[in-house]
């Protein structure tokens, strides 16, 4: 039984409300047509496995309804931190005790930046 | 000091009962007498009970051991009737009340002529290590049928035949600090955080909160320490901010510092809960705790040593001597040998001493003892053999005498001639291992350590071991322990919290142990008599032996062949020594053969506490339509979809007798391809959608095309995973150019909605759409049949002709007086209207339809007559006809698949993959049995040649199998591989029963292939 | 109201405007269960606010609050999982994520209070869906409330933790709910309405040793 930080309800919940959606960050391929068997075979079935650290998404599933990842220690099970779509994380496999600020703040940046590349594209 | 007249063993003063109040109960039959305050196991050694249990495997006659949570032998079955049986108790954690009773779990026809015996005595030789694996798991199929025996003879406890007439729930708790054991660690740490504000929970598994202290020789602030614990659980039970639990058991330790305590709130007044009110509370609760932090104060096991015939009524743990007498009076015998490693232990020799009964000798492994207590035992002229242990216990169902010789413990052998000490007590202590079960349950392995010769547990975040439980047997550095970890855990929270003044400890100072285990015998171990390790088990040191010469090294695997620690006790007093044992026999050090961990729960728990309340009408929800209490009052059968209750079929009684399910839906699906007929549909899923994307959403969501649904039409829709597979399919109206009303299937609803979500959150968060879910807002009542038309316009303001009012349109209007969205949607292939009203007025709209349908001859049909009006069609069933692997173009739907959108929708893809592409996939088709008597068995496999040799190969299954009334005969769905392209052709379905049935394979639509009724 | 937001978004009076028996989602448990009464034993009380409008705005946090304030005159609560009331009590907005509010008004009041918001967003990002059918809400007072909630649902609602104001959206029994705190001594529970029954029984199971009562 996890205990989560919602991180748009901004506090923990239980588990119950909770539901795992799979590995975080498997991002659908921007052209799918243009993608061979093996890549969307890929994007389809092939999850990581690692013993330690490791993003998951999950969804809010009683309480706000959001999705949201979390980076969880699969060995200890201890949640490291849980952050909103859209958001890296700063804790990952090469960075175990989070990322240096300067290196979150120029992510945060280029994000920003797609996102509203994304919109425009949209509307265009 | 005297003795109480008829319970031979219980002095005349002393210890923390209640003689003016005197309980009577029975165990095995016999009627006897204990006291308030008295535990079942103290109760029955005051009145000289020897024999409690026989042994499991070898039924050899067992006595009590212990006196807490370890015990491994005195497991009772409670209960004087049928329906209050409560197997495997332990007497030691059942407190006495008036009228118990209580049976040994093992020994038939009973605990004194057993016999099962003779094959103990038999077959101790006989039965090795393994010996259920070796001798019993061939052929594997038998295993049942010996268990079964096996099972008889040696005897387990028995659950109640009748229903539990007690009720048990569950609490949920929360607190910054959970401390978990009120011994001195304990209540010091629950006091500090207590007074530093903190939300503390503290619970102890015992009836009296105290621990140690309630049997302890010291004295705190120069008054017996059983007087500082109770003050201090005074102002704990005083502040707001603490919760304190007595005889709470914490079973388990979960993530995240989620706890499961049990609390057993009645088993102390009787064996059924008293009614309060007319009320019985609940029995037992099971607290589900999500600490902050944790202090284990869990204390720590006395490990008693294994010699010969150390399993004989009379052998017992040092310290249940000393809690027994000074905790209920009672001393549980006459001569004593104490056998120690250690100082501590030497507390039993003196209280026993001071109890008026001979300390015979006391047996020290260690050389030059020189401790405060072992001064005390030598002042008052105790008899101190040192360098020495006892060897064997003699006697069969009680001791009487005890084998005693100098030994060389590291070298494991016997250096003296043993001496024979008569007497029928033998207490042993090899040394305290702290109880590190909930610490292991977090999944940290515990490590040795040679300083106080036992594993101490290891660490997660947030959690912190106090006193004993982390080998700090000292009582003032316990009690200073308790208090700086929980400092520790309020600062980690943030909060804090003043050191509080501690008692004064006037300390009994105590000298070290030595490392003892087993007692080496004049006889090696495997001739030796037998030495147990597990008593619970019949685990012997000399299996263990056998088990390490067989080639079993590590622990675990040692564990699993002998059966070591898999008892109700989890092996509590015996672990260790079986690891000590297969180290020596393996040359090693104890942590190299490997460390021991602990599962949940750390005691059983009933069943009644894990439940709670959800059980019996209570088990799960139930969701009902608007509409139930009609359903229910004519008569409906029902069916669970998911959670929902939905009429199954409505059975009419004729001529007195009640219709089957098949003559009832065959005259529901007449009258609504003949009349007209009535469905509550309300249990469909509905999401409501609005924003200026909704339309690109649904276009990308769908398979097919949504770009030019004009309002006011509604359209059918398929629903794919990315992999191509069909996961939920349902029609979608648009009500406005930027609103869209989705319905799905009703077992999808909730797992649709997510799905929608997902994609908007994850994938396109740049669409402006919203979806809400309207499931339980309206009510869904589908009129159909050739008759629906003329009903309706009775009374409604709605155009219905046919081409105002078309086809997969939706109209706006007044039903019954009430504002309804009316839907032209067909499931059942006749004329059909969907009426939808806000639920609140969905019974008036109902009833409204009867008052002027019965002229039509309305009939209301439940969901076997719509699967079969459906299946006649056709028209798939997401979840029945489908299972993850089908695609819309295994359906056959293509038409519902949109190749030429502009996005590249969810399943497009993977539609081209070579695997989707394959010619021979499974594909949706018709079939119609060669006999049209067959109704053909859903799930039933098909093969394409009858006569082929086992094993066929198999190229389908049936999904939907139906009789229809109207055809006249069976039918079915199913999927065949490349059967779109096998029309005509015959398959055949061999059953189990050694029939084989044929079937041609035909299109999917049995009934109006044109699709004319729908659209008159 | 512009004329492309009627094209745009289906509005629709669900409350017919004649006499029409209605039932609320309770009607089927209180003819099935029946209603312990109140007594002075009593130290559950349940008593349910049938009928009531429910309506669920979606958008941004600015616009909704600055039409909502327009309308209503009080605005969206500022924090997550908190609530606001107007000054009688009788209208309340809640949180439940981060686009998305619940909005409680006295029955009959649902329809003409989203023609309103309507008019006030204009054109501006948002929906708004009528939910009233589908939910009701029931109070429970007395001074074992809180020990039967805390039976039922593993949200920590000690006062600490769920002072007055607050209201989540979490599970309770096997079902969910919303539940909410609007004063010292009132709990609101808001059932789904298909999930109505079975939480009933659970709360009248809950309660049985408190004594529960329902008020007619």
């Amino acid at each position: 039984m996890f205990h989560i930080y919602c991180p748009y309800c901004e506090e923990h919940r239980e588990e119950e409300e909770f539901h795992a959606k799979g590995q975080a960050h498997i991002a659908r391929p921007a052209d799918p047509e243009a993608c061979s068997d093996e890549q969307w075979g890929d994007y389809l079935f092939f999850r990581d496995n690692p013993r330690g650290i490791h993003h998951e998404l999950w969804v809010h599933a009683v309480g706000c309804r959001k999705f949201f990842n979390i980076t969880r220690n699969t060995v200890s099970y201890e949640i490291l931190e849980t952050y909103k779509m859209g958001e890296r994380p700063r804790f990952t496999a090469e960075h175990p005790e989070g990322k240096p600020a300067e290196t979150v703040a120029a992510e945060k940046v280029a994000d920003e930046a797609d996102m509203v590349e994304r919109q425009e594209g949209v509307k265009a | 000091m005297s003795q109480s007249s008829n319970q031979p063993n219980r002095l005349g003063e002393g210890g923390r009962i209640d003689r003016a109040r005197t309980l009577s109960f029975t165990f095995n039959g016999k009627r006897y007498q204990g006291h308030a305050g008295d535990i079942l196991a103290s109760a029955l050694l005051a009145n000289g009970v020897d024999i409690v249990n026989r042994s499991f495997k070898y039924s050899r006659p067992r006595g009590i051991v212990a006196a807490g949570a370890e015990e491994p032998n005195a497991l009772v079955q409670l209960g004087s009737t049928e329906a209050a049986q409560v197997p495997n108790v332990r007497a030691t954690q059942q407190a006495l009340f008036e009228g118990l009773t209580a049976q040994s779990t093992n020994g038939w026809p009973n605990v004194q002529r057993d016999v099962m015996s003779l094959v103990g005595k038999l077959g101790g030789r006989f039965m090795p290590p393994g010996f259920y694996y070796k001798t019993f798991m061939a052929p594997a199929s038998m295993w049942m049928t010996y268990e079964k025996y096996i099972r008889k003879g040696a005897g387990l406890g028995r659950s109640p035949m009748e229903r539990d007439p007690d009720s048990y729930d569950h609490l949920n708790q929360h607190c910054d600090l959970l401390v978990i054991g009120a011994g001195p660690a304990g209540l010091a740490a629950a006091l500090t955080a207590a007074r530093g504000g903190a939300r503390v929970i503290l619970c102890d598994e015992q009836e009296e909160m105290g621990g140690s202290l309630l049997d302890s020789r010291e004295l705190l602030d120069h008054q017996p320490a059983a007087r500082w614990a109770e003050q201090v659980v005074a102002e704990l039970a005083g502040r707001d901010n603490v919760t304190l639990l007595a005889r709470t058991t914490a079973n388990g330790y979960h993530d995240h510092h989620f706890v499961t305590l049990h609390e057993r709130r009645t088993e102390h007044l009787g064996e059924t809960a008293p009614t309060v009110n007319g009320y019985r509370p609940a029995r037992s609760r099971m607290h589900r705790v999500r600490a902050g932090q944790v202090v284990l104060a869990t204390g720590a096991h006395e490990r008693p040593l294994v010699y010969a015939g150390n399993d004989v009524p009379g052998n017992l743990v040092a310290g249940a001597v000393s809690t027994y007498i000074r905790r209920f009076g009672v001393v549980p015998g006459e001569k004593l040998v104490l056998s120690v490693s250690n100082d501590h232990a030497y507390r039993a020799a003196l209280d026993w001493d001071e109890a008026g009964r001979e300390v015979v000798a006391i047996v020290d492994a260690r050389l030059a003892p020189d401790g405060d207590l072992v001064e005390q035992a030598r002042a008052r002229g105790i008899r101190i053999i040192e360098g020495a242990a006892v060897l064997e216990a003699k006697g069969s169902t009680r001791v009487s005498g005890a084998r005693v010789a100098t030994i060389d413990a590291e070298a494991f052998t016997v250096t003296g001639q043993a001496e024979t000490l008569a007497c029928d007590t033998i207490a042993s202590s090899g040394g305290y291992s702290p109880v590190i079960h909930l610490a292991s349950h977090t999944g940290a392995r515990p490590t040795w350590n040679d300083e106080i010769l036992g594993f101490v547990p290891s660490l997660v975040k947030g959690v912190h071991a106090a006193g004993s439980a982390r080998g700090m047997h000292d009582l003032a550095k316990g009690l200073a322990d308790g208090v700086a970890k929980a400092c520790e855990a309020l600062s980690a929270l943030g909060l804090s919290a003043d050191a509080i003044t501690l008692p004064q400890v006037d300390a009994i100072r105590e000298g070290s142990g030595c490392a003892l285990y087993q007692v080496p015998h004049e006889k090696p171990t495997l001739r030796a008599p037998k030495q147990f390790v597990d008593l619970q088990n019949d685990v012997t040191s000399a299996a263990i032996e056998l088990a390490t010469r067989e080639g079993f090294e590590s622990i675990e695997h040692v564990k699993r062949y002998t059966a070591m620690g898999f008892g109700t006790d989890q092996g509590k007093l015996g672990n260790i020594n079986g690891m000590a044992i297969a180290a020596r026999c393996l040359g090693k050090s104890i942590p190299e053969v490997g460390t021991t961990v602990f599962r949940p729960n750390y005691t059983p728990v009933t069943f009644g506490a894990i439940v709670g309340r959800h059980c019996r009408e209570l088990f799960d929800p139930e969701r009902y339509t608007a509409l139930h209490q009609w359903h229910v009052e004519n008569g409906a059968e029902f069916e669970e979809v998911g959670q929902w209750k939905r009429p199954w079929y409505f059975p009419k009684t004729v001529n007195g007798k009640q219709e089957s399910l098949d003559e009832a839906v065959a005259r529901e699906c007449l009258a609504v391809r003949e009349k007209v007929g009535i469905l509550d549909a309300s249990t469909l899923g509905k999401i409501d959608i609005q924003g200026p994307d909704a339309r690109e959403f649904l276009g990308r969501i769908y398979t097919n095309k949504w770009a030019k649904l004009a309002p006011g039409r509604a359209r059918y829709g398929l629903m794919c995973k990315d992999d191509g597979m069909l996961m939920d399919d349902g029609t979608t109206s648009c009500l406005a150019e930027n609103h869209f009303l989705m319905t799905t299937t009703t077992g999808g609803a909730a797992g649709v909605m997510e799905w929608l979500e997902l994609w908007h959150q994850t994938e396109w968060p740049e669409l402006d759409v919203t979806f809400t879910s309207v499931t339980d807002h309206w009510a869904t009542m589908t009129v159909t049949g050739p008759e629906a038309r003329k009903l309706l316009a009775e009374i409604t303001d709605i155009d219905l002709d046919r081409d105002a009012f078309t086809f997969m349109d939706w109209r706006e209007g007044k039903v019954a007086d009430v504002p309804a969205r009316v839907f032209r949607i067909s499931f059942t292939g006749e004329l059909a209207y969907e009426i939808n009203v806000q639920a609140n007025y969905a019974m008036h709209v109902w009833k409204t339809l009867f008052a002027h349908g019965e002229k039509y001859g309305l009939t209301p049909y439940g969901t076997e007559t719509m699967h079969v009006l459906r299946a006649e069609k056709g028209f798939i069933i997401a979840g029945q006809d489908t299972d993850g692997s089908v695609t819309p173009e295994d359906l056959g739907m293509q038409w519902a698949v949109g190749y030429d959108k502009p996005n590249s929708w969810v399943g497009k893809r993977a539609l081209s993959r070579s695997d989707t592409r394959r010619a021979d996939r499974k594909q949706l088709v018709g079939l119609r049995p060669k006999d049209p008597k067959v109704v053909l068995e859903e799930g039933a496999q098909i093969v394409f040649d009858p006569d082929h040799a086992i094993p066929m190969p198999m190229v389908g299954h049936v999904t939907s199998s139906y009789y229809s009334p109207t055809l006249g005969s069976g039918f079915a769905l199913a999927v065949v591989k490349g059967g779109q392209s096998r029309m005509g052709e015959t398959v055949y379905l061999p059953m189990a029963d050694g029939k084989t049935h044929a079937a041609e394979i035909v299109g999917t639509i049995f009934v109006d292939p044109k699709g004319e009724r729908q659209n008159v | 109201m512009s004329d492309h937001t009627a094209t745009w978004y289906n509005l629709y009076d669900a409350r017919p405007h004649s006499e029409v028996p209605a039932e609320s989602p309770l009607a089927w448990s209180y003819h099935h269960s029946g209603r312990p009464s109140v007594s002075q034993k009593s130290r559950v009380v349940l008593r349910e606010r049938a009928m009531a409008g429910h309506l669920i705005l979606r958008g941004g946090a600015i616009v909704l609050d600055e039409a909502v304030r327009g309308v209503l005159g009080f605005g969206l609560p500022g924090r997550p999982n908190t609530l606001t009331l107007d000054e009688r009590g009788e209208r309340s907005i809640q949180w439940l994520s981060p686009d998305e509010w619940l909005l409680i008004v006295p029955g009959g009041e649902e329809f003409a209070l989203e023609k309103r918001l309507r008019e006030a967003l204009g054109d501006a990002h948002y929906a708004i869906v009528n939910a009233s059918g589908g939910q009701t809400l029931i109070e429970l007072t007395g001074d074992k409330a809180r020990e039967l909630l805390m039976k039922s649902t593993p949200y920590d609602v000690h006062p600490e933790a769920f002072p007055v104001g607050k209201g989540v959206t979490t599970v309770f029994a096997k079902a969910n709910l919303i539940l909410r705190r609007p004063t010292e001594e009132r709990w609101e529970l808001v059932l789904r309405r298909s999930f109505a029954d079975y939480l009933y029984r659970w709360i009248l199971d809950a309660g049985a040793e408190y004594a529960i009562g329902v008020e007619e």
